[in-house]
């Protein structure tokens, strides 16, 4: 029973840690005039492996979430503490400037329009894989006189 | 659904720069504005950005923290005849730079368009995960 939603499992947190990147991305964007703001960047494939616990086929296990996720210190109370709880905040990291600037923004607004782009193509297609996922076993649940 | 946040976060960055945008056209409008009687003319304004966390490490919003006044001296120009004058025959204009201004202006709706984009984009994805497994 497992063995059959293990894909789909896959793909939808996949498919969470898209939007989380979107989001992500459109923070830079929207901070693209923030002095000191320091643009962040999900590596995206570390993530994908703590939310998934690894592998692709961990029947009944935990999914890793969580694993390795250094809380952020909250010292002040402005601070955030920050709950992501999808594997992701172990994954954050700072992205370095292309260029020097004097009110010390290190969003580099080409860089961020590209992977927003990138980041919307990759979630349709993680959608597609659902969609698709989900039409086959749908078939295969047929019986054979319904075509 | 994570996403929905995003408009959230470009939304306060939309009305960030429609603030910023506000504060150029005073500032236009206010470029060739003369000192009254007691010799304060209108001041340059400029707006301050600060991060505006929402919640998760990975939504950052903007607010508009603070506008500033420049304080530097105003434009004087040596006009006698000119009623706002002074015992020297000098008129203290506002100390806007047009040039800098323009640049603000498109700097900003630049910005403004970016912001807008990603939310339509977001839009899109979201209206097609709404039909995930119906197609």
């Amino acid at each position: 029973m497992q063995r059959l939603t293990d894909t789909l499992n896959f793909q939808s947190e996949a498919l969470v840690l898209r939007a989380e990147r979107q989001r992500l991305i459109a923070s830079n964007i929207a901070n693209a005039d923030t002095p000191g703001y320091l643009a962040r960047e999900m590596d995206f494939a570390n993530a994908l492996r703590a939310a998934t616990g690894g592998e692709l086929s961990s029947p009944g296990g935990p999914t890793g979430r969580l694993s390795g996720g250094a809380g952020l210190a909250t010292t002040h109370p402005g601070h955030d503490a920050g709950d992501l709880g999808q594997g992701a905040e172990s994954s954050l990291l700072y992205a370095r400037n292309s260029q020097d600037s004097v009110d010390l923004n290190t969003v580099d607004l080409d860089r961020e329009r590209a992977s927003f782009v990138d980041n919307s193509v990759k979630y349709e297609a993680t959608l597609r894989f659902i969609n698709s996922g989900v039409r086959s076993m749908l078939d295969a649940m047929k019986s054979a006189n319904q075509g | 659904m994570s996403m929905f946040k995003i408009f959230d976060v470009s939304g306060s960055a939309v009305s960030a720069q429609t603030q910023r945008l506000n504060v150029v056209a005073s500032n236009l409008a206010n470029a060739d504005t003369v000192a009254g009687p007691d010799g304060q003319a209108y001041k340059n304004r400029q707006v301050v950005f600060q991060t505006l966390m929402m919640g998760e490490a990975t939504s950052a919003g903007v607010k508009v923290s603070n506008v500033i006044e420049d304080n530097s001296p105003g434009r004087k120009v040596h006009s006698p005849n000119h009623p706002a004058a002074d015992a020297q025959g000098y008129v203290t204009y506002s100390n806007v730079n047009p040039v800098e201004e323009m640049v603000n202006m498109i700097s900003a709706s630049r910005s403004y368009q970016n912001n807008v984009e990603v939310m339509n984009t977001a839009k899109s994805l979201l209206l097609k995960t709404l039909q995930m497994g119906q197609s």
